[in-house]
């Protein structure tokens, strides 16, 4: 469980954990972020369950912090489902890996943990994200 | 109808119980109010932060002192 009376930020991590090599690095970097101290990871299912709990605690926190192994982004739709926004959300695909042709490797879970911490986004998904602001241009992709 | 609040003793937990005691007399209910202490029981809640409400089973707010207002909204909702 996370904090009680303190007034520490409370940041709660949430993987897809899905079953392709990403989903299963998503995971392994949750916990590894929550074994380094950089925040708690939270089960996913129990808020696709309709847990109490730990929806009251995914509305409560300083910060939700989601990891998806593919753009399917199972753990970011699943907050926002219950009128959650997450700080953060990162999609390994949108960083640099690959699905379903990535070795599932401590290096892989250690840089990858790593650029999380840093706050690190691929320059893909930077532009992606800087296109889902943008209101005006043509749809041709190539702009 | 029962109140659980969930939390290990600390001072928000103590002003969460006050809270709730408060909605329940000013509403003139009646509930059963109880303190849950033991990590495991409130680790079964699936809450991750504490102070936590419950009422009726249902985990209502985790991690806040709620008001006594939020309380009495809630207790009639429960009605």
């Amino acid at each position: 469980m996370g904090e009680c009376c303190g007034n520490i930020k409370t940041r709660l991590i949430y993987s897809c954990s899905g079953c392709v090599d990403v989903g299963e690095i998503a995971d392994k970097v949750a916990r590894k972020l929550t074994i380094e101290g950089y925040g708690k990871m939270t089960c996913l299912a129990s808020i696709s369950a309709g847990i109490s709990g730990t929806i009251a605690s995914a509305k409560s926190a300083d910060e939700n912090v989601t990891v998806d192994g593919c753009s399917v982004a199972c753990a970011r739709k699943t907050l926002e489902n219950i009128g959650v926004k997450p700080a953060e959300s990162y999609t390994l695909t949108e960083m640099w890996l690959e699905k379903g042709k990535t070795t599932v490797s401590e290096e892989i879970i250690d840089v990858v943990s790593q650029q999380i911490k840093q706050g690190i986004v691929s320059e893909a998904q930077s532009k992606k994200e800087q296109g889902n602001n943008k209101n005006t241009g043509c749809s041709c992709g190539s702009c | 109808m029962k109140i659980e609040i969930l939390g290990m003793g600390c001072p928000k937990c103590k002003k969460t119980t006050q809270n709730a005691q408060q909605a329940v007399e000013e509403l003139g209910i009646d509930a059963e109010i109880i303190k849950v202490e033991e990590l495991e029981k409130i680790t079964e809640y699936g809450v991750m932060m504490t102070p936590a409400l419950v009422i009726d089973g249902e985990v209502k707010v985790a991690g806040k002192i709620p008001s006594k207002q939020d309380i009495m909204n809630w207790i009639e909702e429960k009605k």
